[in-house]
């Protein structure tokens, strides 16, 4: 009998992690970013959807710490280590981070695509986490969903179709 | 405090429609004059929403939209779309333009020219009416033009409420060409700082609830 697969949705600014089966999605990603991290071992697997690229511009009061990629990144990393990931197994992939609007001498907020990679970049790089695949930048809206039983990325857009990562 | 809006009062909420009102109101007449036909306007939408609920007005995340976007310098700072489906944006081609206007899904450099031109017009109505009834200095950047997953489009008019929180302010207004052949909808969502100044330029007291 097939079983249906959960669905775990991750919205903007949101974590969610998922165990051995299942999806988890976030949809509609331009300048934001999506970061999974997976245990292949243990079969967790985890996904943020990142807006902006440093909490230190933040003017919130109480701080949602998956908005922002320099909070986001270490937050996941340690929610998936407390459901019992190994921090030596954990690999992460991206996508997202594009430019949808060009405009003729772009300011740094719409620059936020490529910042927002490079912002992730630095913080896995920190943790010492690899990041084995990445589908970054361009100029187009893209859907991922994360396989929590194998750790493959798919990514959907309008104009490239289906990928996998 | 999470939210700054939580206590705008439903007289503020009104203001902000009539702003919606007024600025829609003048793109649907400079729209009207340009197709020479009729165009109605349905009543302003004033919402706080989620981030993850604002694409939901149209038509959710993935749904693909052609969006044509000025940020809005001034001093009452904002992001505004001017948001149609790529179907509704080829028939206003076909009426406004004199190219010939492709098949399908697809958009050629003159017909995004034009698109992108029809834009600046009505946003150039829009916010000049604003900044008459307003008094505060209000023009649209250069127009860029993108068509994509509605998510991906409108995340670019959240950064600047993204650093203060988890919803964003957006005055949606739709409107609809006689027999319901192009419809589009403008979504003004200004900087969470702009506020106040346009509360105060129209009159409305400021409080601290």
């Amino acid at each position: 009998m097939i079983e249906e697969q959960p669905i775990v949705k991750v919205g903007m600014a949101e974590m969610g992690t998922g165990r051995s089966h299942g999806l988890i999605r976030t949809t509609g990603l331009g300048s934001c970013v999506g970061l999974t991290l997976f245990d292949s071992e243990t079969k967790l697997a985890g996904m943020v959807h990142v807006m902006l690229p440093s909490s230190e511009i933040a003017k919130e009061g109480s701080l949602n710490i998956a908005k922002y990629a320099d909070t986001a990144v270490p937050a996941l990393y340690k929610e998936l280590l407390n459901m019992g990931a190994s921090a030596k197994r954990l690999v992460a992939k991206m996508a997202g981070g594009s430019q949808m609007f060009d405009f003729a001498g772009s300011g740094d907020t719409m620059r936020i695509g490529p910042r927002n990679v490079e912002s992730c970049k630095v913080c896995l790089n920190e943790l010492g986490i690899p990041l084995i695949a990445e589908d970054t930048g361009g100029s187009y809206g893209r859907t991922i969903e994360l396989d929590c039983q194998t750790g493959i990325l798919f990514i959907r857009s309008v104009q490239m179709g289906i990928k996998e990562l | 405090m999470d939210n700054i809006f939580k206590g705008f009062a439903e007289f503020k909420m009104d203001v902000l429609k009539e702003v919606g009102n007024i600025g829609a109101g003048n793109a649907a007449t400079a729209l009207s004059r340009l197709l020479d036909k009729p165009i109605d306007m349905a009543v302003p939408k004033v919402q706080m929403l989620p981030f993850g609920e604002i694409a939901e007005n149209v038509g959710g995340a993935e749904n693909l939209v052609l969006a044509v976007f000025f940020r809005v310098e001034g001093e009452a700072p904002g992001n505004l779309f001017f948001i149609l489906t790529p179907d509704a944006a080829k028939k206003l081609l076909h009426r406004l333009a004199a190219i010939e206007i492709s098949e399908g899904d697809t958009f050629s450099e003159m017909e995004w020219s034009a698109i992108s031109e029809i834009g600046n017009i009505l946003a150039g109505s829009y916010l000049s009416s604003l900044a008459d009834f307003t008094k505060l200095s209000m023009s649209p950047t250069v127009p860029a033009v993108a068509m994509d997953m509605a998510g991906a489009i409108l995340s670019y008019g959240l950064l600047q409420f993204g650093q203060m929180g988890n919803d964003a302010l957006l005055i949606d207004t739709t409107f609809i060409e006689g027999k319901h052949e192009v419809e589009g909808q403008f979504f003004l969502i200004p900087d969470p700082e702009s506020f106040d100044k346009i509360f105060s330029a129209l009159g409305v007291p400021f409080d601290n609830d």
